[in-house]
This record gives structure tokens, C-alpha cells and sequence, in this order.
């Protein structure tokens, strides 16, 4: 099957399930959040006020009339105003994703890093002593609350030393990488290592485990090449399928991380509408945080051709 | 071999249970880990039914009282006057022709007089200190405990009973059922899990009941998977078709027959959302829409450490992120143990 005929399949399998994320939002928001027009009218309000509210959201409408109110809105990129702060819903969004990606890629890239080489050298001495620690302070630096790394690391870092802002953004992207965001970076990196490490160490074991790593040990070639050229490329497919199913997350970021240290992203604003009620902002957010996952499942599926000739597109 | 005890030891081969449990309990690690989640779950019930920290919402001592082991002696720091002082006050000034109050301040002493003013009995030494309003950190973090761990434990149990029963379904009757469930899964699974629970946390109100349900309700998916797996796998396998040749209903090969078989993933991933599901409550009330403000968990604690700290103040964190990180480490180790125990493809 050709890669056109592949991405056309899949594209329309993933019609059902974009469909379901819509019906799940519009019920949550809806029909389960009650009449939005008495969140927007407030707690004093005459029924004229509300009449028109209604009117103007079109939640007067038949359900099925609001339901396609809805899909126009999502095809159209058009979720009107926002209800708190009556900016349009779609700057919100696109002037929130770049500081959280200016975070999240370098957090990325590091922590893959760091991941793959320490699990590369923690399997390679299994069962050692330095493994069964390195395992062991994993489980305990994940049982640590996420809250308690960024509480003590603001405080220690930013407050107590003095080494890095304990808060704050600027609007220039250089000053942002090499001033305020390194601590919140660092901070990020030290949570989500733990639990990758443990996952690709048993992703490297499993490798290591197969004949064909018997074969070129038994045919002469270095520890070096075995585990970097045999095991590392074959344990690459899974690591692969981690990061596609890690990488939507990354466009919310890290909301706790933006909260504390007052970074204007994606996910303090998704936390900042809860709290506010703004549903047309969560509504946005959600329906096209899932188109992404559905597209980056799509190119990680693409990809795997290119690490594992094997795969072929059905 | 005409020893009693070994005819007996053959006609009652141990069952997979029995085997398991024989193997964790060589596992030193995992028997620790066993004591510790049995320790806080005693607490926890203890707590519960008011046998303890039944008063943490009591003043017992002063603001910010340091967790002290013995008794301070020197108690004037708990008496020094409060502000900036002066080094000479100098004359005290007669203002009361021009102040406008002069009239009511006779009247006033009258009245106050008859207020009686009850000083609460503040406690000279507190193992674990006490917070901002001088409740007992040890008593709150306790109670903390009882909120997070019955959270955690409840949600665990709403997801593992959906996840199941809808994994078996899938997995036993395939078809159309199976379909239909798969796309809901896909649905609930394409999006990012904390997105996921942020939307359904903005449109319910705040409460303990609701945090339960939307944690249950959105954390079923990872079981889901599992069961309908092993369902799979088992609705073809001999003993399932002998069960049904014998008459026994879709029902009964379902949960009667194959679900014993399948409990020990049950289990296990009971446990990991146990985990998962205690961290989630934590960061959830810490953004405010966890448990109600009147009540007390380890979220709610964490929240006020972070203007503690800044003021020195080290010992709630300490006893919130401590007990947490020990309760969290101990269960996910017993996982980790229950894991390679019950695994009947490890069984020697």
C-alpha cells in the first residue's frame, strides 16, 4: 500500500473518534455544565438579560442545532469570544503554545537524552548493585509529589540561591530560554526522568535478551557497537511509541510548572478557565488537543517505516 | 512414599493465590512494603472512625510552633510582644479632649467585662510543630491521610469495577459491543489524561464525591485494555468451552470461570491506580478543584507550604510530601513484588 492510500485510511478512521471527542465535549459542556448564560449573566440578573444570552450563544436551540453549531465552530477554527476576558478564543490559543513549547521542547529533548543514555548504561550492568539503586531511588523520586519538586526546587533555586527568577516571562524568546526558563526546564526533566528511565532500561533489557546480540558478540564486535548499533536501534521502536503518546501532552505542557512559575502557556490557561467556568476556551483546547494526538499517532505510524524496515503500511 | 503429609500435599496442589502469597512472603522488600501500606491503612481507619485526630482543627498551639521532642523551658519568646518595638516611647500623649471615641470607652470596659475569653491551652513541645492557625501538624497530616488514601482507594475501586466489567464485555462477546467499546475508548484516550480530567472537573462542582467520580470515571481505560485482553485470550480455552457445554450461562463462564483466572491483573493494576489516583488528588486540590474547603488532604496541605516556606517554615511540607512519598513508595513496590508473584508465566 502507498503512503498516500495509507494516511487516506487513516485519516478516515480516525472520522468515528473525532466525532465521539465532540459529542463527549458537547455533552460535558452543554448539557452536564448547565446553561452557560447563568454563569455569564452572574448572580444578579433579570430574565431579559438571560433571554438574550441564550439567544446569542444559541443555547435555545434544539440540542442537534447546537450540536452542529458546535462542528461549524470546530471546522472553522471560530469559538467566538472568550467569556471572561472577551479576547478571541483563537489568539488565546495560538499566543499561549508558544511558551509552553519554548519549556516543553527543551524538556523534551533533554529528558529523552538523558533517559535513553542512562538506561543504555544502567541495562548494560544488570542486576548490579549500581542498578538495583539506580532502580530504587527511581521508585522513590516518583513516589515524590510532583508539588513537592516544584515547591522546594522554586524555593531552594529561585528564592534561597538565588541562581535562577523565581518567576516570570518576558516576551523575547532568548531571554525567555537563557533567563526564566532553565529552573522550570531542570525542574521538569528531574520529575519525568525517573519514571522514563525505568521504561526504556526494561525496553534495552528485552533487546538485549535476543539472539542476534549473542551473534555479533560471538562475531567480534565491540560492547560499543553491540549496544549502540544492535540493541539501541532496535529498542528505538518502542522508545518511538513512548514519545508519540508523550508528545500531545507536551502542547498543555506542564500546567503545574506554568501556575508556579507564572508562565502564560497552555495549561495555566486551561487551569485558569476551569476555575473561571470559561467553557468556550477548554472546549477549544480539548477538541483540538485531540486532533494533534490523532495526527502525531498518524506520523509516529509513518515513522516507524523509517527506523524499522520491517513495517509495512496495511 | 507412605507419608500422610505428602498424599495430603498432592491431593491439595496449591492454588495460584496460595503460590503467590508463598512467594511474596520470601520477598523481604515486599513484606516491608506490606507492613508500611497496612500501617497507614490502620491509621487511616482509625482516623475514620474518630479514634484519632479527631481534633485536628483545634488551636493546640501557637502559630508556627517548630516541631520541638522535649519541653521548652524558656517559654518568654511565646510571651515577647509582637511588632516593631521602639527604643523610647517617650511620654504617653492625653488625647482624649480631641479624640472622638472618649465618650465610649468607659462603656466599652463594662461591656467587655462580662465577655468571658477563654485562652486555649497551647502545648509547649509538638512532635511534628504546628501550622499558621497552631492546629497539631501531626493530627492534620493524619487526617490529610484519610482524605488522600480513601480518595485514592475508592477511585481505584470505581475504575477497576468499570474497567473490568466493560473489558470483559468486549473481550468475551467481541462483535459489535466490542466495537462500540473500543471507540469509546479511543475517544477517551485521545486526549491528553490530565486534559481529560480538567474538562470533567469543569463541570461538576467541587466535592469529595466528585473528585471520586471523575477520577473512576476517566482512569478506567488502562484495566479496560488489560481485561478485554485476557478475555480474549481465555473465552476460546477449553475450560471455558467445557463450562459451556456443561449449561453454564454467558454470566457465569464470564465471571464465574474466567474471571478468577484473570484477577491477578486485577489486582495489580488496582494498585498502580491506587498510586496514580492519591498523586492525582494531590495536585487536584492543590489547583482548588479537589476535596472542599473545609476539608483537609494532603493536596490542601502542600498548598500552604508554599508561602511557608519562604517564611522558614519547613515542617508541614516535610510531614505532607514525607508521609506521601512513604506510602506511595511502599505500594508501588508491593506492585512491583505482587507483579513477578502471581505472574504464572514466572512460577518455577
Amino acid at each position: 500500500m502507498s503512503l498516500s492510500q495509507f494516511l487516506l485510511r487513516r485519516i478516515l478512521q480516525a472520522l468515528p473518534t473525532l466525532l465521539g471527542v465532540m459529542l463527549l465535549v458537547f455533552v460535558l459542556f452543554n448539557w452536564v455544565g448547565g446553561d452557560p448564560a447563568y454563569i455569564l449573566a452572574g448572580k444578579i440578573s433579570d430574565p431579559a438579560r438571560i433571554a438574550s444570552i441564550r439567544q446569542q450563544l444559541g443555547v435555545d436551540q434544539p440540542y442537534w442545532v447546537q450540536f452542529w453549531i458546535f462542528i461549524k465552530q470546530v471546522c472553522t477554527f471560530n469559538f467566538g469570544r472568550s467569556w471572561s476576558t472577551s479576547e478571541l478564543v483563537s489568539d488565546i490559543l495560538l499566543s499561549r503554545v508558544g511558551p509552553t513549547l519554548t519549556v516543553m521542547i527543551p524538556v523534551l529533548i533533554l529528558e529523552t537524552l538523558l533517559a535513553v543514555l542512562f538506561a543504555v548504561l544502567v541495562a548494560y550492568v544488570r542486576g548490579s548493585l549500581t542498578d538495583r539503586m539506580v532502580m530504587m531511588s527511581c521508585t522513590v523520586a516518583m513516589s515524590i509529589s510532583f508539588l513537592v519538586y516544584i515547591i522546594v526546587g522554586q524555593w531552594l533555586f529561585g528564592f534561597k540561591l538565588g541562581w535562577f527568577p523565581v518567576q516570570g516571562w518576558s516576551d523575547s524568546v532568548i531571554t525567555n530560554l537563557v533567563h526564566y526558563a532553565p529552573l522550570p526546564i531542570f525542574l521538569t526533566v528531574l520529575v519525568e526522568l525517573a519514571p522514563s528511565l525505568r521504561l526504556y532500561r526494561s525496553f534495552v533489557l528485552d533487546e538485549m535478551n535476543h539472539d542476534y546480540v549473542r551473534t555479533a558478540r560471538a562475531k567480534g564486535l565491540s560492547e560499543h557497537a553491540v549496544m549502540l548499533k544492535h540493541v539501541l536501534r532496535n529498542a528505538a521502536i518502542p522508545i518511538l511509541t513512548n514519545l508519540g503518546i508523550a508528545l500531545p501532552g507536551l502542547f498543555v505542557g506542564s500546567f503545574l510548572i506554568e501556575v508556579f512559575f507564572s508562565i502564560p502557556g497552555l495549561g495555566r490557561e486551561v487551569v485558569e478557565s476551569v476555575n473561571r467556568s470559561d467553557f468556550p476556551v477548554i472546549k477549544a483546547t480539548t477538541v483540538y488537543l485531540a486532533i494533534l494526538t490523532m495526527l502525531i499517532n498518524l506520523l509516529v505510524d509513518v515513522m516507524y517505516r523509517w527506523v524499522d524496515p520491517r513495517v509495512t503500511f496495511k | 512414599m507412605n507419608n500422610p503429609i505428602t498424599l495430603n500435599k498432592l491431593r491439595h496442589s496449591a492454588g495460584p493465590w496460595k503460590l503467590g502469597w508463598r512467594r511474596l512472603r520470601q520477598d523481604r522488600v515486599a513484606m516491608c512494603s506490606l507492613v508500611v501500606t497496612m500501617a497507614f491503612t490502620i491509621i487511616m481507619l482509625c482516623s475514620y472512625a474518630g479514634l484519632i485526630a479527631r481534633n485536628w482543627n483545634a488551636e493546640v498551639a501557637n502559630s508556627y510552633s517548630p516541631p520541638t521532642l522535649h519541653v521548652v523551658t524558656n517559654a518568654t519568646s511565646a510571651k515577647a510582644p509582637v511588632g516593631i518595638q521602639r527604643d523610647d516611647p517617650g511620654p504617653p500623649v492625653d488625647i482624649s479632649d480631641i479624640d472622638p471615641l472618649t465618650p465610649y470607652y468607659q462603656e466599652w470596659q463594662e461591656r467587655t467585662k462580662n465577655i468571658a475569653v477563654v485562652q486555649a491551652e497551647h502545648a509547649t513541645h509538638l512532635l511534628f510543630g504546628a501550622d499558621k492557625w497552631g492546629h497539631d501538624v501531626l493530627a492534620k497530616t493524619i487526617k490529610g491521610s484519610e482524605v488522600s488514601i480513601s480518595v485514592g482507594i475508592v477511585a481505584a475501586l470505581l475504575a477497576v469495577l468499570i474497567g473490568t466489567a466493560l473489558g470483559a464485555l468486549a473481550g468475551y462477546f467481541g462483535g459489535w459491543i466490542d466495537t462500540l467499546l473500543e471507540w469509546l475508548y479511543n475517544v477517551l484516550t485521545s486526549l491528553p489524561y490530565i486534559l481529560l480530567i480538567l474538562a470533567v472537573a469543569a463541570v461538576f462542582s467541587r466535592g469529595f464525591t466528585t473528585i471520586i467520580m471523575i477520577l473512576g470515571l476517566t482512569g478506567w481505560t488502562g484495566i479496560y485494555r488489560l481485561i478485554r485482553a485476557e478475555y480474549l485470550k481465555h473465552t476460546d480455552r477449553a475450560y471455558v468451552r467445557a463450562a459451556q457445554a456443561l449449561g453454564a450461562s454467558h454470566a457465569s463462564r464470564m465471571f464465574r470461570h474466567i474471571l478468577p483466572n484473570v484477577s491477578h491483573v486485577i489486582l495489580v493494576q488496582f494498585s498502580q491506580n491506587v498510586v496514580g489516583f492519591i498523586k492525582a488528588e494531590v495536585i487536584l486540590s492543590f489547583l482548588g478543584l479537589g476535596v472542599p474547603v473545609d476539608m483537609v488532604s494532603w493536596g490542601t496541605i502542600l498548598a500552604e507550604t508554599q508561602e511557608e516556606l519562604v517564611l522558614g517554615k519547613w515542617w508541614q511540607l516535610v510531614a505532607a510530601g514525607g508521609s506521601m512519598a512513604i506510602l506511595v513508595t511502599a505500594i508501588s513496590m508491593l506492585t512491583d513484588a505482587m507483579r513477578d508473584a502471581l505472574d504464572p508465566k514466572l512460577q518455577e
